[in-house]
């Protein structure tokens, strides 16, 4: 059966008999289960991106006639090429998350390629029209979760400094450190985001010595963009500073002093995934959202966060429910005091000139190179 | 040990007891297979014992180890895959070695010869694949090469202390990759991966007919038969072996021992620069922050395993990309964490290293049995 292109008429023709299985399933044999692969490129507890991931499979887990495959720690080289491939021949997987951003090009591209009749869900939003049609990537817009949590810190901050700890000035992080500083000057306009930048995505150490440095210059509100926020808030709590999470919920590494945190939601999206190709309809090629289109939300609040704070955040949470807020409306001007979006410019969530932010916003202490 | 019973038992077999002369004419080949064969009979034996601590059958431990890596033509072509790099990587630690000099800077190697068989490829949009193609691997292997070839010349001008520097400048070289990759070589397209522009498809050495391994693989036995040839069958491979017993009556019987380490570091590098090579022109199409998977580190454990013989290193490299080809299975299967590869790995390690103790020291080996 052709995965990608299953129309509701297929569905039907198989009647009653024809169960999510089979709808899914690309290799016969195994129709009666179908095999859903997932592949990680850090452990799957790490308490941050992976974890997310992770958190998504086994929401699936638990619904009937799915089987699911996972495999931690595997490289952004070939070997995840056999990853996927051996997923594919030994495990019957004829649907695969391989969910680091790294894994898309080439290796994604080649096995979408060679598989045509499987289908492949990429995180990190890269697809374009040149690519095969089987081959799918989605994403969240989770500066909208990281404009709450700076309200949030905004209105915690006693210095009126904020820290973030970053891996890498790519656009991606640079447009949530903005977002977090905005959101934090809605609530405190004289609020400052000192950034560190670690260099990559995964260094502990690196971040152990941020995280301290950044207290010693007097941050009291501390958030990240790493692969593991493990180490930034475990290190904050224990310095007696409050933490934004980011990726996962991590108030059970700091009950204390966690606030809220921007967290990925793909135990919504997954079950709508499969359900959607379990109905016969397609998932789309390039699949974007926010707060709204559940794809990612925002921490429940910790005890230390204020009335005030929850209300500003709630109402602006709120707006990203109902409409579509834009974060990202001029004027704005760089830290060097350049307008990077003039006055009377809303760049909505969708505008294609956001995924190439290489700026960051006044208030925010750092440089990008 | 029952495996070593089992083995002698053979070895028995094929020598008549009543022949001395069999054993003491073969006794050191036999011993050459029978020592590391019983040393990793040993190491699979604890490691099943440590599976079994954690509520897994060993039985199927084994099983899946084997059909992951050698039980289907799948199984064969992922092994041989992972294992063509460590091939080529565990030569820069291995033809040092017969110097007596330890090496353990493979990574960085790999990285500039990867950084450089890029540039030549950038360098020469016009002309035809097969020249482009040419210029990367020379510019792989004098890259490579002149990298090592520093830490044998601070070794042999400087005095300082080899694997120390070979290591160190690992860092140095990921340092300039991501400078390189980060700033002057970046393609402004890759806004969330940085990378360098791509060599172009036409310009990637593919696979060889009929398999999905690369032909890395074949550069890497062909690199590795060379390198037998030069240390055990020519007066320059004669000339290392004697610097690398005793320095001093090599530089007395008037060896240029200097020259010896340069070479021979020159060489080792280009092994790894060749590593690096091939993984862009075979696998990435481009340099990024992916080429530093530990290829060069797990080449080190090659070539300790393989008792730093240029030979024994494709049987050993072919072994641990099994291990490697079927530790994604073990996860899948038996739910145990990628770090139980890492484990096994390390228990092979030592079982082989503590195994060196045998040599010559067996009896029956010596025909006095």
């Amino acid at each position: 059966m052709d995965f990608g292109r299953i129309s509701r008429r297929h569905l039907l023709q198989g009647g009653a008999a024809l169960t999510l299985g089979t709808a899914l399933g690309a290799r016969g044999a195994l129709a009666a289960e179908t095999t859903i692969g997932f592949i990680y490129v850090g452990s799957r507890d790490d308490y941050g991106y992976n974890q997310a991931h992770a958190q998504g499979a086994a929401a699936l887990k638990k619904l009937p006639g799915l089987k699911v495959v996972e495999e931690e720690k595997v490289p952004e080289t070939d070997a995840v090429e056999k990853t996927m491939e051996s997923m594919i021949n030994l495990d019957g997987a004829s649907l695969l998350f391989p969910t680091s951003f790294g894994y898309y090009n080439p290796h994604v591209l080649k096995m979408a390629q060679k598989y045509p009749k499987l289908r492949f869900q990429h995180c990190g939003g890269l697809w374009t029209d040149k690519d095969p049609k089987n081959a799918g990537s989605y994403f969240g817009y989770i500066d909208e979760a990281q404009y709450i949590s700076g309200i949030v810190a905004g209105y915690s901050t006693k210095s009126g400094k904020l820290g973030f700890v970053a891996a890498k000035p790519i656009p991606q992080v640079l447009r949530n450190i903005n977002a977090f500083t905005l959101g934090a000057k809605l609530a405190n306009p004289k609020a400052t985001t000192q950034v560190i930048f670690t260099g990559d995505w995964s260094m502990p150490v690196k971040e152990a010595e941020a995280t301290n440095s950044l207290i010693d210059q007097g941050v009291d509100v501390l958030t990240c963009h790493v692969d593991g926020p493990k180490t930034m808030v475990e290190n904050a709590a224990r310095r007696g500073a409050m933490v934004c999470g980011y990726h996962v919920n991590q108030s059970p590494l700091a009950p204390k002093a966690y606030l809220t945190g921007a967290e990925w939601n793909w135990e919504a999206l997954y079950p709508k995934f499969v359900k959607m190709i379990a109905a016969g309809e397609t998932i789309p090629n390039f699949y974007r959202g926010g707060l709204k289109d559940e794809i990612v939300k925002v921490s429940p609040y910790g005890e230390a966060v204020s009335e005030e704070a929850r209300k500003h955040a709630d109402e602006v949470k709120s707006k990203f429910m109902s409409s579509d807020f834009v974060i990202f409306k001029g004027p704005i001007s760089d830290n060097k005091g350049k307008v990077v979006i003039a006055a009377g410019t809303d760049r909505g969530q969708k505008d294609a000139e956001l995924e190439k932010m290489d700026y960051l916003v006044d208030g925010v202490i750092g440089a990008t190179s | 040990m029952t495996t070593d019973t089992a083995d002698s038992a053979a070895a028995a077999a094929i020598a008549p007891a009543a022949d001395p002369s069999f054993l003491q004419r073969h006794g050191q080949a036999i011993e050459y297979v029978l020592i590391p064969g019983a040393a990793l009979a040993g190491a699979l034996v604890v490691f099943g014992i440590f599976v079994a601590l954690f509520g897994k059958n060993p039985l199927d431990l084994y099983f899946y180890m084997y059909y992951g890596a050698f039980g289907t033509w799948f199984s064969w072509q992922n092994t041989l895959a992972r294992a063509a790099p460590l091939i080529l990587t565990a030569l820069c630690t291995a033809l040092p070695a017969q110097l007596g000099m330890v090496i353990i800077g493979g990574e960085g190697a790999l990285l500039i010869g990867a950084l450089a068989a890029t540039s030549a490829a950038l360098a020469l949009p016009w002309a035809p694949p097969l020249a482009v193609q040419f210029a990367m691997v020379i510019a792989g292997i004098i890259g490579g090469g002149l990298w090592i070839m520093l830490a044998g010349a601070l070794r042999q001008y400087r005095g300082v202390n080899e694997t120390i520097s070979s290591l160190l400048l690992v860092y140095i070289a990921l340092a300039i990759l991501n400078h390189l990759v980060e700033g002057p070589m970046r393609d402004p397209g890759s806004l969330n991966k940085p990378s360098t522009r791509e060599i172009g498809a036409a310009n990637m050495i593919g696979t060889i007919p009929g398999t999905d391994v690369h032909w890395g693989l074949v550069f890497g036995l062909v690199a590795a038969a060379a390198a037998y040839i030069l240390i055990y069958h020519t007066t320059f491979g004669f000339a290392a072996r004697v610097a690398g017993g005793n320095i001093r009556a090599a530089r007395i019987v008037g060896l240029s021992v200097g020259k010896l380490i340069m070479t021979i570091c020159f060489l080792a590098g280009g092994a790894a620069g060749l590593a690096g090579m091939i993984e862009v022109a075979a696998v990435q199409g481009r340099t990024n922050a992916n080429l530093a998977a530990g290829y060069g580190f797990t080449g080190i454990l090659v070539a300790f395993l393989a008792r730093q013989n240029p030979l024994a290193v494709i049987p050993v490299a072919i072994l641990l990309g099994g291990i490697s080809a079927s530790g994604g299975l073990l996860q899948r299967r038996l739910g145990l964490p990628d770090a139980s590869v890492l484990v096994l790995q390390g228990i092979i390690f030592v079982f082989v290293l503590a195994s060196d103790a045998l040599y010559g020291r067996i009896g029956f080996l010596k025909g006095k049995g």
